[in-house]
């Protein structure tokens, strides 16, 4: 079920299911859908706390919230308020990215990272482009290049309940509110990834063209003792494309480390 | 009522080959430096034309576009507060939504109110959406950036004991001191562009000109907007020179000659909406409920006729854009009739906002357009009595 929780005085969506040592996952800029398989495959083994980020869907946002670091505190502060431990915390590209930058600045309740095609960093030059400016390109062309199977992003608005609708509008315009410049990435957060020193995993839809394989593994080598695995038949938001692989690999990887 | 002289500075020999898109990303190697030389001096030219004729000017800036060479306004009107004699300079806009620096807009305006002697109109626009792509400014917040921006330009403008200290949301300065302080006092009179009626508010709370472009009979709820602002500060009705408006005007000595003037400006709104689709609405620059409605493909119509026929001008005849009031076009009696039909509508508009050429209309006949209109229209526009205030909100 949908809840809502208030951190700081900021009112968010929380979807809370399931029972176990508990895991926050970090949705991608797109949005969670709360009947979507990825939660339903993470709560079958784990407590899942998969909240709608300040300014995305029906939850708030401050005026003043327009950094990546806003979000990194307020979930920071979200762990102490519901006093959490050992948390598995999970995010999917730009959910990856906040995930990332809590673990810069505190792993004191959290046990193990795990990175979905997670953007975040600059690795190629000042010319190169390493991810696809999602604001300069059509929504279909988008789906192309987001997805294996891009029948598995479209949307038919005209069909979805105004919320819906209102939600996805206001999930675009927060993306750009923390990422439009510099573009979906701080540029001092791959020179502090070697603090981060819990067990960390990358997983990677290997169809993604938003990000190359290579952005990832760079990634990957600037946190110590990081793991990176692929997933086939799944792009960018391999936790939509491949729910329960997704969720199979994560499982594995706590167990073992 | 006042006329302004105003062209986009287009560079129109690329329009026939664009590719679906004459703004953003059409690659510059489409434009030839030197038919871009010609072209702006000859635009220079008409603008010291007009200020003989005794016209006001306007000038204005895009970004990437071939719909508009003027890249910084700032150099427009530098050559043109030095060269011309008596019109006043207004800009229209400046996009300080899209600038980074503030302090370089107070010091840029302040120089050109002082060559220019106190002739320059400031208006204050936040950009257009295509524009968030080249600045990379970003769209949400806009709005917020704005009106700092616009509190520091005016606090940098009047300030004249020293240097003072900024460190605000967006801006941060600690001795803001600018020389020379603008000729104006207390500032250069300011102008805003709008197309809602919340904004249209604001404005008239704060006293500023309100100009609307392409709302055709459909501006008069805007100008009532402005209104209800503006009297909710304690003042009477606002006069006809709080309201600007800019309409395409064609004029001929015969009518048939004139609708092939007008043919060639309707290639303004036909071409300026020309642009790659993702660029047309950045995140944040409309509100969540307008964007969801363009997610269900609704996008209600701006324009309309005088009967209130939704016309849309980018492929609108020209006998539409007549009737819409987007369009003035005929000889020097219908042209006059059809602004004054218009002023009486809006409860007043005391500054028009002409644009005298677009697109591919030639040197000569723009210059006869100008001169035509200067001749037999302005006068008589000179001498028109704007509807009385009082009765213009009675509607």
């Amino acid at each position: 079920m949908t809840q809502t929780l208030s951190v700081n005085g900021i009112r968010i969506e929380l979807i809370d299911r399931g029972q176990g040592n508990p895991l926050l996952f970090l949705h991608p800029g797109i949005g969670i859908d709360p009947d979507g398989p990825v939660i339903e495959r993470l709560a079958s083994r784990m407590r899942v706390l998969a909240p709608t980020h300040p300014g995305f869907g029906a939850s708030e946002a401050p005026r003043s919230f327009d950094h990546i670091d806003d979000l990194a505190y307020f979930y920071l502060d979200f762990l102490d308020q519901l006093d959490l431990a050992d948390v598995v915390l999970v995010g999917v590209s730009f959910g990856g990215w906040i995930a990332a930058e809590m673990a810069i600045k505190s792993t004191a309740r959290i046990s193990h990272l795990v990175l979905g095609n997670a953007v975040g960093i600059k690795v190629g030059s000042r010319e190169d482009r390493d991810i696809a400016d999602i604001f300069a390109i059509n929504e279909a062309d988008f789906l192309q290049l987001a997805y294996c199977n891009p029948d598995a992003g479209k949307r038919d608005y005209k069909a979805m309940p105004d919320a819906v609708v209102r939600h996805a509008a206001r999930n675009r315009e927060a993306t750009a509110r923390y990422a439009w410049s510099p573009y979906m990435h701080d540029p001092k957060l791959r020179g502090r990834l070697h603090r981060i020193r819990i067990p960390t995993l990358f997983l990677w839809g290997m169809h993604d063209r938003v990000l190359r394989e290579d952005y990832g593994k760079a990634y990957c080598e600037a946190i110590p003792g990081a793991c990176f695995e692929r997933i086939e038949r799944a792009g960018h938001f391999p936790h939509v494309e491949q729910a329960s692989e997704f969720a199979e690999k994560i499982f594995a990887f706590v167990a073992a480390r | 009522m006042k006329v302004y002289h105003f062209t986009e500075q287009p560079y129109p020999d690329a329009w026939k080959d664009h590719g679906g898109s004459l703004r953003v990303n059409l690659p510059n190697r489409k434009c030839d430096p030197a038919i871009a030389a010609d072209l702006l001096h000859r635009y220079y030219d008409e603008w010291l034309l007009a200020d003989e004729l005794g016209y006001d000017i306007m000038l204005n800036e895009h970004h990437q576009t071939a719909t508009c060479m003027s890249s910084t306004v700032i150099v427009g009107l530098s050559v043109l507060a030095r060269q011309t004699k008596r019109a006043r300079l207004l800009v229209l806009g400046y996009p300080i939504g899209h600038r980074g620096d503030p302090l370089r807009v107070a010091e840029e305006l302040s120089n050109i109110d002082v060559i220019s002697r106190g002739r320059l109109d400031m208006g204050f626009i936040k950009g257009v959406p295509y524009e968030f792509a080249a600045s990379n400014q970003n769209p949400v917040g806009v709005m917020d950036r704005f009106w700092e921006a616009h509190d520091f330009i005016l606090k940098a403008m009047t300030t004249h004991d020293g240097p003072f200290n900024w460190e605000s949301e967006h801006f941060h300065y600690r001795q803001v001191n600018i020389w020379p302080r603008p000729w104006q006092q207390p500032h250069p009179p300011i102008w805003s562009t709008t197309g809602t009626k919340s904004n249209a508010r604001v404005l008239g709370e704060r006293g500023y000109v309100i100009a609307t472009l392409g709302t055709g009979y459909n501006t008069r709820p805007l100008f009532d907007a402005y209104r209800e602002g503006y009297m909710s500060k304690g003042h009477p009705a606002p006069a006809a020179d709080r309201f600007a408006y800019l309409g395409l005007v064609a004029v001929a000595s015969n009518e048939r000659d004139a609708l092939s003037r007008g043919e060639l400006l309707a290639s303004y709104p036909r071409t300026s909406s020309i642009v790659y689709p993702p660029f047309r609405n950045p995140p944040g620059y409309l509100s969540v409920e307008d964007n969801a409605r363009m997610l269900r493909g609704e996008t209600p119509p701006r324009s309309f006729t005088k009967s209130g026929r939704a016309i849309d001008m980018r492929t609108a005849s020209v006998p539409e854009l007549i009737e819409a009031g987007i369009l003035f076009c005929g000889t020097p009696d219908q042209v006059y009739a059809q602004l004054v039909e218009f002023c009486d509508y809006c409860g007043g508009m005391g500054n028009l906002l002409m644009m005298g050429h677009a697109g591919p209309m030639s040197h000569a006949d723009t210059v006869d357009n100008l001169t035509l209109f200067a001749k037999e229209v302005l006068p008589r526009l000179t001498q028109y009595k704007q509807p009385a205030a009082a009765t213009a909100t009675a509607a």
